[in-house]
């Protein structure tokens, strides 16, 4: 598949979540079950990406020692759990990595 | 009644603290894809076409991965299932619109502009009410494409050297800073995460995300169950 191609298939599910969302959707159609457990989707797919991005090399290879990229996640984590933004998350993340790696 | 414009400028007002964060959002979304190999005009309509920050930045991340186009665009239908859940609270204020403006809005329904005019279309009973939500679309998507132009154009002056795709984890991390103080949360966190990284060589066609996230929500079930019964 051509990039074209990928683009526009990924614009497409992307829109048709959120045309279904308003057009096709009714209150009713989700009990409270349902809810609570859709809550629970941005828990369930952004560790996915988190996870392997912070303990996976290059080489598809799994790392855990001499990675700075782990305490660098870490010290993230704490800032955001106290400072509950996402602005100060992401900065202290990197800022702490550059530490890591180019002064440490 | 308010005009149509003053609600579409008060949409735009309300909105505007919630920008702060897409500013970096954006410009690490093309910064990075100049870096995996994307052009200049593939990026650039990459964020016209699908204008969501979470799911273009999963593409970027599978892309480079060497995942396949099917395995690539259903992740991206799974980040984007979390906008089913706004729907069941969001179209019972917009069931009375013509259907050219439920396929106008659908365009600019994104978290922060859904946040926002949630609140004001729970408060507002006007026939116009839904220019607010315009408003606060209309307001990320400029700076949406702006900050993902001036990606495109800082991505060829950033050093490979910064490790900036450690901006990528970074970023979903950020989206989950008030997840991290609820217990069966982290607990869905570490297994989804775990099954991610553990599976990431064996899960095959790289369909580690939805399986990960399928484990997670599983994880969620359960406990959810427990919880009630307690």
């Amino acid at each position: 598949m051509s990039n074209w191609a990928l683009i526009l298939y990924c614009g497409l599910i992307t829109y048709l979540t959120r045309f279904s969302m308003i057009a096709l959707i009714k209150k009713e159609m989700f009990n409270d079950r349902i809810r609570e457990i859709l809550s629970f989707v941005p828990s369930a797919i952004f560790p996915a990406i988190i996870f392997p991005a912070i303990f996976i090399n290059d080489k598809g290879l799994f790392e855990i020692d001499d990675n700075p990229k782990i305490l660098a996640a870490i010290i993230a984590m704490v800032i955001g759990i106290f400072s509950r933004s996402i602005i100060a998350t992401i900065f202290s993340g990197l800022a702490s990595y550059w530490f890591l790696i180019f002064v440490v | 009644m308010k005009s149509n414009f003053k609600v579409f400028l008060k949409g735009i007002i309300d909105v505007s603290p919630l920008m702060i964060p897409v500013v970096p959002f954006g410009l690490i979304f093309g910064v990075l894809a100049i870096d995996i190999g994307f052009t200049p005009i593939e990026t650039m309509v990459m964020s016209l076409i699908i204008f969501g920050g979470a799911s273009q930045i999963v593409l970027l991340q599978l892309f480079s991965g060497g995942a396949s186009s099917l395995v690539i665009i259903s992740s991206v239908g799974a980040v984007n299932s979390r906008h089913l859940l706004y729907g069941a609270v969001v179209s019972e204020h917009l069931s009375d619109l013509k259907l050219i403006w439920k396929i106008i809005i659908s365009y600019f329904l994104i978290d922060q502009a859904f946040a926002i005019s949630n609140e004001y279309l729970k408060k507002n009973k006007d026939n116009n009410r839904y220019f607010h939500l315009v408003g606060g679309g209309a307001t990320c998507w400029v700076i949406w494409q702006s900050t993902t132009f001036l990606g495109i154009i800082l991505g060829a002056a950033i050093p490979e050297k910064l490790g900036l795709s450690f901006a990528v984890p970074l970023t979903f991390l950020a989206l989950l800073v008030n997840d991290f103080r609820k217990f069966i949360n982290v607990i869905v966190i570490i297994i989804s995460g775990l099954v991610a990284t553990f599976g990431y060589n064996y899960i095959p066609f790289k369909a580690y995300v939805i399986v990960a996230a399928l484990a997670g929500l599983f994880t969620a079930m359960i406990l959810t169950t427990k919880n009630k019964k307690a």
